[in-house]
């Protein structure tokens, strides 16, 4: 009796798990190959495309645009996700002291995170454009006083301000659950050894909410990298390409501009890229938690 | 006297902080607001022309916008795309969470499979996003239902991930118990398992709504041939047709943001309970 029910368990089981992992397939890594064997041709998205084998690879480290792509995206990436989480942390040390309106005050800080980067970003947009330069103008502040949109030097600011005003959002909540994991006792026992401020944060709150730390810099390093919606909205790669991330030129050039093949080559390099810094980013906080 | 010692305890220079901190959120949505209601006249050069309230607060520009951008389809289909999504979610990574975990314990097929679904969280959209337009127009389905059947594989390595884990605290003793009793495996799932992982349900239902929702590079790259647009795709497509009009433009914007906002309000709770359940998992 008792195994024909477990067959029936069985068979029940398998029936589902193989149309579910056929699903997942057919639709991510059926073209995740398909885009590994495009970057070996030279296919413009349409007609027809001879073999190239390495080709696309070669020229990816030698194509200037696609360099100046990755710099970007990485210092825009590595500014954006410091900041980011300094200031959610902070935050959340405010949010999580004994403050009146506190769920509201939460509540409040969270909505970045429910609007669309899109929208948010036609937003920014207008204030980079008309509002900033002319607070700056009234105020003789020479260096905002144009559009930092239109600045080669400054555009990438700009987005990374939208992006961390969105990210904050979600970095601080998950540092307040972090830190109402530390319990109270911890802070007692030092406040007995005197510990206070900074000493009471650092040997005290930190080596407690690392987990949290952790999660959060994977996180925001990887939205962070995969900008585009934010650029989309705010400069459209420009001024003169130097807002380019690589999602947006893998959307641009590949779909539109008749790089199909060369274009699969960088997203295949970019997936490469993004795998390696998770898991570069994973070994590093793991080994400082085993430390503590 | 001891109230006056509860009330010292509040930390009022960090309060009042916060509160001043709460400007730099609500400063861009606030001026949103007083365009939307402005009428082009009133945008004057200066900073009140962007920030001074409106003379009249009148809704024709939002009745422009909803025109322009054709509102309530876009509206409709946005709401189809991300219910459609939820359900599926809730209902097939539900179940292949039960499926996958449960057997994951004594066999090597169900654990491999298991890190199978999970690693494709590492792989960005970008690379999967050329191929992906040619699959579906060959196969007919470059329109919502593609976006929503993509949604549904996109999202499954994370929600496999929470269903799964969420699985492991609840005794296998009921379905055991269910199973004397004479009831298929099915059943138990559909009668038993399925009330129970209620609180988890909360938690994809909300995390897949919200980054579906928002979601503007999958329907950009898969709908763009159907000249049908979701909520944020509209701001997108419309972008040219505001030109500088943008008092029209900016009551676009909230009308696009204003749906997630009222759902924010009301499942405020929920939300936030969900998004940190699901990324400290």
């Amino acid at each position: 009796m008792k195994s024909k029910g477990a067959q029936e368990r069985k068979r029940t089981f398998l029936l589902i798990s193989i149309p579910v992992i056929a699903l997942f397939f057919c639709f991510n890594t059926l073209p995740l190959i398909k885009g590994f064997i495009y970057s070996f041709t030279n296919f413009k998205g349409y007609g027809s495309y001879e073999w190239v084998g390495l080709r696309n690879y070669i020229d990816l480290f030698q194509d200037a645009r696609v360099g100046k792509s990755y710099l970007f995206t990485f210092k825009y990436a590595i500014v954006g996700t410091i900041l980011t989480n300094i200031i959610s942390l902070v935050l959340a040390l405010g949010l999580n002291s004994k403050i009146r309106c506190k769920s509201a005050l939460r509540g409040i800080y969270f909505i970045p995170n429910v609007l669309g980067g899109l929208v948010i970003g036609y937003i920014f947009s207008f204030i980079f454009t008309y509002v900033l330069p002319t607070v700056a103008q009234n105020l003789g502040i020479e260096a905002l006083s144009s559009s930092m949109l239109s600045s080669t030097g400054k555009a990438w600011i700009a987005i990374v301000i939208v992006g961390c005003w969105q990210a904050i959002a979600m970095n601080t909540i998950i540092y307040i659950s972090g830190l109402q994991t530390v319990p109270e006792d911890v802070y007692e026992a030092g406040s007995l050894d005197g510990v206070t401020g900074w000493k009471k944060f650092r040997y005290l709150t930190m080596p407690l909410i690392i987990p949290f730390f952790s999660t959060n810099m994977v996180l925001s390093m990887k939205n962070f990298l995969m900008v585009f919606d934010q650029i989309m909205a705010l400069t459209k790669g420009g001024p003169s390409q130097s807002t380019e991330s690589i999602s947006y030129l893998i959307y641009n050039n590949g779909m539109s501009g008749g790089q199909f093949g060369f274009q699969s080559a960088n997203a295949f390099l970019f997936f490469v890229v993004i795998v390696a810094v998770s898991v570069f980013q994973m070994t590093v906080t793991n080994k400082k938690e085993e430390q503590l | 006297m001891s109230q006056v010692r509860d009330k010292e305890r509040y930390n009022w220079p960090i309060t009042i902080l916060l509160f001043i901190g709460c400007l730099t959120i609500f400063f861009p949505l606030y001026m949103a607001v007083v365009i939307a209601f402005k009428q082009p006249s009133e945008m004057t050069n200066d900073i009140a022309g962007a920030l001074s309230l409106p003379a009249q607060w009148s809704l024709s520009n939002f009745q422009e916008a909803m025109r322009v951008t054709d509102f309530w389809n876009s509206l409709g289909n946005s709401l189809l795309i991300t219910v459609s999504t939820v359900v599926l979610a809730v209902v097939i990574h539900g179940i292949a969470g039960y499926a996958i975990g449960r057997s994951m314990k004594n066999s090597k097929f169900y654990s491999f499979a298991f890190l199978y679904i999970v690693s494709g969280m590492f792989v960005p959209f970008a690379i999967l996003m050329m191929p992906l337009v040619k699959q579906t127009a060959q196969m007919g389905i470059a329109n919502h239902f593609g976006v929503i059947v993509l949604y549904t594989v996109f999202y499954m390595p994370l929600n496999l991930m929470l269903y799964k884990g969420y699985l492991a605290n609840i005794p296998i003793a009921l379905e055991e118990a269910a199973r004397v009793d004479g009831a298929s495996t099915w059943r138990t799932y559909w009668s038993i398992l399925f009330p129970i992982m209620k609180p988890m349900h909360a938690t994809v239902a909300v995390l897949t709504a919200m980054s579906t929702w928002n979601d503007v590079m999958t329907p950009l790259v898969i709908m763009s041939g159907t000249g049908k647009n979701t909520l944020p795709l509209a701001q997108l497509n419309f972008q040219t047709q505001f030109g500088t009009n943008y008092n029209l433009a900016f009551a676009s914007y909230l009308l696009a943001l204003i749906p997630i906002l009222l759902f924010y309000i009301i499942c405020q709770k929920q939300i936030l309970n969900g998004v940190v359940n699901g990324a400290v998992k």
